[in-house]
């Protein structure tokens, strides 16, 4: 490697991949077991909703290897999870509240044992009437969280007054998170009543604190480490803490190590999901498809609890606007009770499904108008004042998308193609072509202010190695790679010099969860504070050797270079050493700017928005609703790239996931409750061969606009959202059928879905 | 491990499963017959390897992909297979090579070229499907060998490592999910670990160690001298039961006979669904008789009149054979399950299980294929396919009997077949409706300027409880003008035909449309060729460059 360049901006490999490529990379299932460990497996409600009355655990108990069998009765302290609204129990006691639900444990002497008792156990159940949809939660007012409304204008009064009216309603599905690592946990009893836990987990601090209250610890008895996660998406960023808290309670009852890894249709029937959401809309427009007025209700189905479903719904309310600014609207958002899984973050976070909405009806107001999609969006976009703020009252001060649309209006060949397209409809009878560009403009930031702080820590050992602890966890999404690249560049030294063990609650207190795309931000940001702490002091301690000003001390390519002399890196950190000076230091960020008032739903809840579009073409079988993607072109803003390698993969990678959101991912419950698909026999994520050859993505030119490190742009969760051109594609292929006329079709596009709408058309 | 001199086995017949991995040969001195091979690689009592990860356990991920070889035919070089270690069991890879992602580097961090193809494209994002990908992407690259005839000249050692398409990408793996990536690295990697500069295995070595396995499993079998075609006599060749209840019968009278004694014994072949029995189901089998290793059922043969495929030729094989005479069956063919799949599937298996929703039938009822069933005590006897299915996941098999061979027409010149299915997925995914239809037609008695339909045959499946012939919708075709017409009367027959069920992968409602529709596009793609009538074979471009070709 060329020492002497900078390592901020280039496409390094990802610190892990020469050890996942050859099988060294170990997950927490990968670790070896110490002597004595022992092994979890749930014990589920068969039933959606009922009283619980009795567990019995005859058969079970008597199985040749089960230790020991744990319920909610066992529970040594506070029988709820310490999640945020703490409406959620350990474990099923007298209620069961979904299909799925933990009611308590198995502990067996091998992971086979302890599953075949688990199926053993039987709970008298008598059954409860279960609430198992959106309409049914709506109908009966169950909510977990009171519905929430955001009003800006006179939204009817435009209404009324529109020239053009549309009103209807559409549906998305939810999403399993489909990490290819189920979710696993091993809890290590350590002396004095303390514990050590390995957790796959996006949040090692908030599993500190499940499990510290759980076992009624104090949370400095309570260690969590998670070197990576084999994906978290999201779905590890409360559910994790659920399998620690009870490989910990499995631990403290029994004494032994206790590792729990859920098996994957386990993980599918427990763990929660994206949000599948209900929307119904009026809007108001004027004849070149410019909005006057809108009104949307949310529903979304939040399961049994209420985990992350404020924020989720509240992040669907920020982006219903997506780029467009909306002079009247009211949105009102309720947050449904049912009794399935507690769904949960996932990537984008609500976002995706708010954008759903207002993509929906561009769609919808082009086709009525028969106008361009593109050219009614463009009409739509955030402009200059008063048509830059946003309904929760923050202006938009950073907004590239008049420009960035053009640039891949261009780029992507879309008018070309959308007349070939048009041609090719009227010569072909059952295959038809749609095409569609849809922007992105995603906020970054959490909405709660708190958690947009992190710390870390940055070591400098006397033979120049240098490592980084900070409170973000890897999972793949390259943040200990730009961590570790922002660090270097710090320093002056080469990529390899710099290491990431593992995220630490004993290293960094009080971490944020690694989520809303802001890793990178928050803690590399952190991390280069350290680093340049540690720098500062050599630069004093060279300065003062040499005799010369301190900034005129330049580190680059492993040297410390004054106007006097150079000297390696290691040789100076000797000599600081030797001569009492401080090799590591703490760092500390906070993002500026940010203020949100939850209770007025204003304020400035995000630093900058993160924006893209896609362009996608798709092609459709009439006959059969089957569809195929041919062509995806992407421009996305990631500000100046820290690894471009990296951040291309995130946006392929979220897109991709983001197209099999809509389009093949379907999650179909039982009339009972009962989740049937629950593994990838029956539920489907994309393959390789979903993927078209063309898959281009640019990423634009431009640096944020905000101060944040290295003048990059987070990247996790936006492109996600590109996807939503893939739906209005489809939607502008079934359209080639009967132009101009409305039709309905839900997500996820199915081949089923499709056809029923190419069905309306034909009717 | 032991490290066990192979040619020196000659005691414990039968129980002891021996395999050869990374240089040598490993033994396993008391196999259990419900363990699967992704835990034995695993476990700290076995190979305590855990590079090979866990995604599914159910042979949908491929996060648990290793590569085997089997020696098959000594003459030629060794078929590498990527098969999912989640759901076979240990004691079927006796007598294979194995390799494990952990296999592949040379030491002092040398990467195989398939691994440094990865890294250079960043084809690792969370990582944890990588090492499926990585055996998938090496089976490729060990089957890309170079077919010129100076290669063959230079005998089993043909090149490996050469040039992959993007399609024979995708093929490969179709088996494996990734969650992070969007898969565009690991497609451009799949093309660039070819360029790199090659290695091979030590594929001299290890076919000489997989052929002292094969000569010491009989000669334990028979305690008798090295020779093994004189040892030729079946009952003498197999081992008897042995004590872990696991049977590998290398002949057809040995199987029956062990069938007929060992009713209750789990016939398995690929364990490709009976392995989810033991991983999802948590049943556990006292004792197993894998067919795979039985001679008789691994023989493609085609006669003047018939394709017969033995039961245990794996699905892969059995679709190129298929394939071979009907070439319209090839996409389809790719569409069946993943390739670790059809890799370790049999055809046998798949019509023997039952399914409803099972591929095969469709295709085979419409071609009018029998089955041959033996028994040790009542012989052979042949059934139609369509006949052996009786109710959910019941079939016509005697307990004692085996299925050993299907038997397929040939192709006539008059005939016209398709077949289809339909899925929420493209690639590995079980179909919702699967239909096989198969006609013929005749100029004779013909009134108008159109054929007669003379013959009819369709197969369904995802539409009842068993794989079955749509026989009141054959009888509105036969004798019927070739028409528009006559197609759109099918079209409503069918979907009256039926009481399909509305579950996880379709309606009822979508499930009669596309029996239905299916039958139109059938029409549709006889008659107007010019037409794009389908996607499932179109390779997919942007309309702007599809008119720059």
């Amino acid at each position: 490697m060329d020492g002497a360049r900078m390592m901020a901006g280039h496409s390094l490999a990802h610190e892990s991949a020469a050890a996942q490529i050859t099988g060294q990379a170990q997950y927490v299932d990968d670790l070896s077991e110490l002597k004595g460990t022992l092994f979890a497996a749930p014990i589920c409600s068969q039933q959606a909703h009922g009283l619980l009355s009795a567990l019995d655990i005859t058969e079970a108990s008597a199985m040749p290897g089960v230790i020991r069998i744990i319920q909610a009765s066992d529970l040594p302290a506070d029988p709820l999870l310490a999640t945020f609204v703490h409406d959620e129990p350990i474990f099923a006691s007298t209620r069961v509240q979904h299909v799925g639900q933990v009611i308590g444990l198995v502990i067996a002497q091998d992971v086979n044992t302890a599953r075949l008792a688990a199926r053993r156990v039987k709970a008298q159940i008598d059954p409860l009437a279960p609430i198992l949809n959106i309409e049914q939660a709506l109908a009966a007012k169950s909510w977990v969280l009171p519905p929430v409304s955001m009003v800006r204008g006179e939204p009817d009064l435009a209404l009324a007054t529109a020239p053009h009216r549309i009103s209807g309603q559409t549906t998305v599905g939810g999403q399993e998170h489909f990490y290819l690592e189920g979710q696993v946990a091993y809890a290590i009893p350590q002396e004095q009543g303390r514990i050590f836990v390995h957790s796959s987990s996006q949040h090692p601090g908030e599993v500190q604190h499940w499990v510290a209250h759980a076992l009624n610890l104090p949370m400095h008895w309570v260690t969590v480490e998670t070197r990576r996660m084999g994906g978290g998406f999201g779905g590890k960023e409360t559910q994790a803490g659920h399998l620690a808290v009870w490989a910990a309670i499995a631990a403290q009852l029994t004494g032994h190590p206790v590792k729990m890894r859920l098996d994957r249709d386990e993980d599918f029937m427990i763990t929660g999901k994206r949000h599948n959401f209900l929307a119904k809309y009026e809007v108001g427009f004027d004849p070149q498809g410019q909005i006057q007025a809108l009104k949307v209700m949310l529903a979304s189905q939040c399961g049994f609890s209420a985990d992350l479903s404020g924020p989720v719904n509240d992040r669907a309310m920020f982006h219903l606007d997506n780029g467009y600014f909306l002079a009247h609207v009211r949105i009102d958002s309720f947050r449904c009770k049912t009794h399935t899984q507690s769904n949960t973050a996932f990537r984008g976070f609500g976002g995706p499904q708010g954008m759903f909405v207002i993509e929906t009806i561009m769609g919808e107001i082009a086709r009525k108008l028969g106008i361009d999609a593109l050219l009614v969006r463009r009409r739509n976009l955030y402009g200059s004042a008063p048509r830059n703020s946003t309904p929760y009252g923050m202006v938009v001060e950073d907004n590239i998308l008049p420009q960035l649309l053009s640039s891949l209006e261009h780029s992507s060949q879309y008018q070309e193609r959308k007349r070939a397209s048009t041609a090719w409809n009227a010569e072909q009878t059952h295959i038809k072509r749609g095409i569609a560009i849809t922007p992105v403009k995603f906020g970054i930031s959490f909405t709660a202010t708190q958690f947009n702080q992190a710390g870390a820590l940055v070591q400098v050992y006397t033979d120049g190695s240098v490592l980084v602890h900070h409170g973000g966890t890897e999972m793949g999404q390259g943040l200990h790679t730009k961590v570790c690249q922002i660090v270097a560049d710090a320093l002056g030294l080469p990529f390899a010099q710099v290491a990431i063990s593992a995220s630490d609650t004993s290293k960094i207190a009080n971490a944020s969860a690694t989520a809303a795309s802001a890793g990178t931000d928050l803690n590399a940001r952190a991390a280069q504070v350290a680093a340049l702490e540690i720098r500062n002091r050599l630069a004093d301690f060279a300065a003062q050797l040499d005799r010369c000003k301190p900034d005129e001390v330049k580190f680059a390519s492993g040297l410390i270079t004054t106007p006097v002399n150079s000297r390696e890196f290691v040789s100076l950190v000797q000599a600081a050493y030797a001569a009492r000076i401080q090799l590591w230091s703490d760092g500390f960020y906070k993002t500026p700017k940010i203020h949100y008032d939850k209770t007025t739903m204003q304020g400035r809840p995000f630093y900058y928005f993160a924006y893209g579009a896609a362009c996608v073409e798709v092609l459709i079988d009439t006959l059969s609703g089957e569809h195929k993607i041919c062509g995806i072109d992407i421009l996305h803003d990631v500000g100046t790239s820290i690894n471009p390698a990296i951040d291309i993969g995130q946006i392929e990678g979220g897109f991709v996931q983001g197209m099999g959101w809509l389009t093949t991912e379907e999650l179909v419950w039982d009339g009972k409750g009962k989740l049937s698909t629950h593994a990838p026999s029956t539920y489907k994520i994309p393959t390789s061969g979903d993927i078209p050859q063309h898959f281009r993505v640019d990423l634009w030119p431009e640096a944020n606009r905000e101060d944040n490190v290295f003048g990059s742009k987070a990247v996790g969760e936006p492109p996600f959202m590109l996807a939503l051109a893939v739906i209005e594609a489809l939607r502008d292929a079934v359209s080639s059928i009967h132009p101009q006329m409305a039709f309905v079709l839900n997500a996820p596009a199915t081949p089923s879905e499709v056809l029923n709408a190419i069905e309306q058309l034909r009717a | 491990m032991t490290n066990q001199d192979a040619s020196n086995h000659h005691t414990s017949p039968g129980a002891v499963i021996r395999f050869w991995r990374g240089g040598r040969v490993h033994q396993i001195p008391t196999p259990n017959p419900n363990q699967t091979l992704l835990e034995y690689l695993r476990s700290p009592e076995g190979l305590n390897a855990r590079g090979t990860k866990e995604g599914c356990a159910e042979g949908d991920c491929g996060a648990c992909t290793v590569v085997l070889a089997e020696l098959g035919d000594e003459t030629k070089p060794l078929k590498f297979r990527a098969i999912n270690s989640c759901i076979r069991f240990t004691h079927q890879i006796d007598g294979c090579a194995l390799w494990t992602v952990e296999d592949l580097s040379t030491g002092q961090g040398l990467l195989h070229p398939v691994q440094q193809a990865l890294l250079n494209s960043h084809g690792s994002q969370c990582g944890f499907c990588t090492p499926g990908f990585v055996m998938s992407l090496f089976a490729l690259y060990q089957n890309q060998n170079d077919q010129s005839l100076q290669a063959q000249d230079q005998g089993n050692l043909r090149a490996r490592g050469e040039p992959v398409s993007r399609e024979q990408a995708v093929a490969a793996l179709s088996g494996n999910l990734c969650r992070c990536t969007g898969y565009r690295p690991i497609l451009d990697a799949a093309q660039a670990m070819t360029l790199l500069p090659k290695v091979e295995q030590p594929e001299g070595a290890i076919k000489a160690a997989l052929l002292a396995l094969a000569k010491a499993t009989a000669i334990a079998g028979t305690n008798s001298d090295d020779d093994i075609k004189a040892n030729a006599n079946a009952k003498e060749l197999a081992p008897a039961i042995d004590q872990q209840g696991i049977f590998h019968p290398s002949d057809l009278a040995t199987l029956l006979q062990q069938r007929r004694d060992h009713p209750q014994a789990q016939l398995i072949a690929g364990a490709t669904d009976v392995g989810l029995w033991v991983t999802k189901q948590g049943r556990r089998f006292e004792s197993v008789i894998d067919v795979t290793r039985t001679k008789e059922l691994g023989h493609i043969m085609v006669s003047a009149s018939h394709l017969e495929i033995g039961a245990a030729v794996r699905l892969e094989e059995a679709y190129q054979a298929l394939v071979n005479v009907r070439p319209q069956v090839a996409v389809f063919a790719r569409r069946f399950a993943g390739l670790p799949v059809r890799q370790s599937g049999t055809l046998g298996g798949n019509l023997a299980n039952g399914s409803p929703i099972g591929d095969s039938m469709p295709l085979l009822i419409s071609l009018g294929a029998s089955i041959r069933l033996a028994s040790a005590q009542r012989g052979p006897r042949e059934m139609a396919l369509e006949d052996f299915y009786l109710g959910y996941r019941r079939t016509a098999l005697a307990l004692d009997e085996v299925l050993t061979h299907i038997l397929v027409p040939l192709p006539k010149v008059e005939e016209l077949s398709r077949i289809y299915k339909v899925s929420k997925r493209f690639e590995d995914d079980i179909s919702a409706v699967c239909i096989g239809i198969h006609i013929t037609l005749s100029r004779q008695n013909s009134t108008t300027s159109n054929p007669t339909i003379t013959s009819a045959r369709i197969g369904v499946g995802g539409m009842a409880a068993i794989p079955s012939r749509a026989r009141k919708t054959e009888d509105s075709l036969i004798g019927k003008t070739f028409s528009h017409e006559t197609f759109v009367k099918a079209k409503e027959s069918i979907s009256r035909e039926f009481e399909p069920l509305d579950d996880m992968r379709s309606s009822a409602k979508y499930r009669r449309q596309m029996a239905g529709n299916l039958l139109l596009r059938f029409w549709h793609e006889i008659t107007q060729p010019h037409q794009i009538n389908s996607l499932e074979s179109l390779d997919a471009k942007p309309i702007v460059w599809m008119a720059q070709e």
